[in-house]
């Protein structure tokens, strides 16, 4: 009993942090650009469907398609904020909304196009395979690979941010966009950067998420209450509350499907709307 | 002496509009062969109606207006199949349904800036999708609730298989609504909801109670999405799940842009041309069906903000003589 409580902590600990890394560009494009960008998730598939290609068609190994997912993710991201994503910046939440609806919609149809409507299969190595016994527990190897990876990237991310000359001109632009322009940081070129870089997490997202999230062209509108979930609750600007949002969710809803499978996704809604009603600016309200 | 600044937005019919509702009139006997696709119209333009009410008018952006569709598509469905199959009681009961739940949601609506109500909209949209979707003893779940039979309007005129009787049903309901929601966006709780839209923080200085408005507004506006939805129910004699579903919350949003919003007119326009656009290209694949409907979304958002009637009001703009200043 104990251990299978355990055991589903674990699933949604995992889990929760394969949200995290998707959102955390999500909660930067929503907090620091004041953008609601619903297509977060098709940056995510871009990297997923990289992935599989990669790997079934030029047989590269898995560890080296996760960082071209990396890439590609970024590269379209970075396109599509240098010619659309800014035009709107100024534009209504109603405009934004609308706008990325639209791109996720043609998302969809164009990786039907291209993939065809069926769910996507991922090959894992030998060595992500099966279960690792730890204390008494048998905890899945991929999903400890998973963790262990968004705990990298976590610290990476955070040193990039606190540490960095470039985390600093993020920062000062997100804190007061005016001021840092004033200061003769390049906003612009730090947004468009910025963009890159959330595409890119949300690409190698989705990349890692093939095993546990699957993989077919519903991806970005299934997965999108997910993402806008954890910025939602977790507060968008920053890191710290996305992660927890994440992690929060990710155990919630791993425990739902386990423990009350007749009420499925039921738990994860009514639990956003309570966090939501709590919290209405979020968990980790972002200091102005 | 030029007082029109003191006074309410006129209020009487032009002869524009007379010749708007003559059209669906005239189709009736142009193309008997289109009376379903027409009253399909009628019913989605009612609903897109329900939510420009809520997003053009009070500026409230909502992702799950399906919820109060299909609370009232269910609750008429679930009526008739118990064998309460009399309509206009049935569209009452899906209003008042509807009206309540609209209420009880309006009051976490009104907290929160667009991003949580975007997500409380949406999560509640989703909590209704599930639950219809677990609870199949109810609702049928995925197979969706069959057996209705609707009974006759009136008592005398009954459901026909040509769809006569649901035209002139859904037409009556319709235009009904759509007057006493024109009378009630031009009376001074309408302006007032502009203002809100405008700039919602200078509201209470002239002594408004800006989250009773919302909240008010927010009811009526599930109230008409539920009788929109039990109107599809009483004339297809069918539910679905997919009246829950968030495609149709999205589908909605954009027929009301695409018409227009804030302005009544645009939200029964755009549903009309999507409708039709719809039924035409059909034929082909959903999922490219899916792309056109993504790309025309981006491209209204980057090129044609306004829709339909605000490039229609701009063209006549132009030619309208300026008045003396």
């Amino acid at each position: 009993m104990i251990g299978n409580f355990i055991g589903v902590l674990f699933d949604g600990i995992a889990y929760g942090s394969l949200l995290f890394l998707i959102s955390v560009g999500l909660s930067v494009t929503m907090g620091m650009m004041n953008f609601i960008n619903l297509a977060h998730g098709a940056f995510a598939m871009v990297g997923g469907y990289v992935c599989v290609t990669l790997l079934s068609k030029l047989g590269l190994p898995f560890l080296a398609t996760l960082p071209l997912a990396f890439l590609a993710a970024a590269v379209v991201g970075l396109v599509l904020e240098r010619t659309l994503y800014r035009q709107l910046y100024q534009a209504t939440h109603l405009d934004q909304v609308l706008f990325s609806i639209g791109l996720t919609f043609m998302s969809v149809a164009g990786a039907t196009f291209l993939f065809g409507p069926t769910q996507q299969p991922v090959n894992l190595p030998d060595w992500l395979r099966g279960q690792v016994h730890v204390l008494g527990l048998d905890l899945g190897s991929y999903r400890l690979f998973l963790i262990g990876v968004v705990v990298l990237i976590t610290l990476g991310l955070y040193l990039l941010i606190e540490r960095t000359r470039f985390g600093a001109q993020i920062r000062a632009s997100v804190d007061n966009q005016t001021a840092a322009a004033g200061l003769g940081i390049n906003v612009s070129r730090v947004f468009s950067l910025t963009f890159a870089l959330g595409s890119g997490l949300a690409g190698l997202g989705g990349g890692l998420g093939i095993d546990v999230l699957g993989l077919d062209p519903s991806f970005p509108v299934k997965y999108m209450v997910y993402f806008l979930l954890v910025v939602a609750v977790g507060g968008a600007g920053s890191i710290k509350g996305p992660l927890i949002a994440a992690l929060i969710l990710g155990v919630f809803d791993v425990a739902g499907k386990y423990y009350v499978p007749e009420v499925g996704a039921f738990v994860i809604y009514t639990l956003m709307v309570v966090l939501l009603i709590l919290f209405p600016f979020g968990l980790v309200r972002r200091k102005a | 002496m030029d007082k029109s600044a003191l006074r309410l937005p006129n209020d009487r019919w032009k002869p524009l509009e007379i010749a708007f509702w003559l059209l669906p009139v005239a189709s009736y006997f142009l193309f008997p062969d289109y009376l379903v696709l027409v009253s399909q119209i009628m019913i989605v333009g009612l609903f897109a109606l329900s939510l420009d009410l809520i997003l053009g008018y009070a500026g409230i952006v909502s992702l799950g207006h399906a919820a109060f569709f299909g609370l009232g598509a269910y609750t008429a469905g679930l009526l008739s199949v118990h064998g309460w199959g009399e309509p206009i009681s049935g569209v009452l009961a899906a209003a008042i349904v509807a009206g309540i739940v609209g209420f009880i949601v309006s009051f976490l609506v009104v907290r929160g800036q667009d991003l949580a109500r975007l997500m409380v909209t949406l999560g509640i949209g989703l909590m209704l999708f599930e639950a219809a979707n677990k609870a199949a003893f109810i609702t049928g779940g995925v197979d969706g609730l069959s057996g209705m039979a609707t009974g006759k309007l009136f008592g005398v005129f009954e459901f026909d298989l040509y769809g006569k009787t649901a035209f002139w049903y859904s037409f009556g309901v319709l235009f009904l609504l759509f007057v006493v929601l024109r009378r009630l966006v031009n009376s001074p709780f309408g302006m007032s909801l502009r203002g809100i839209r405008e700039g919602g923080r200078r509201m209470p200085a002239i002594g408004a109670n800006v989250d009773r408005r919302l909240k008010a507004i927010f009811t009526i506006g599930a109230a008409v999405a539920g009788v929109a939805g039990a109107l599809l129910a009483q004339t297809t004699q069918f539910v679905g799940l997919d009246v829950l579903g968030f495609p149709r919350s999205a589908e909605l949003l954009i027929m009301l842009v695409l018409g227009g919003t804030g302005r009544l007119y645009g939200a029964l326009i755009g549903a009309a041309v999507f409708m039709v656009a719809q039924d035409k290209i059909s034929g082909l694949d959903p999922a490219y069906w899916q792309f056109y409907i993504g790309l025309f979304l981006v491209l209204i958002v980057l090129f044609a903000r306004g829709g339909i009637m605000g490039g229609a009001e701009k063209i006549f703009a132009r030619f309208k003589p300026k008045e003396p200043a």
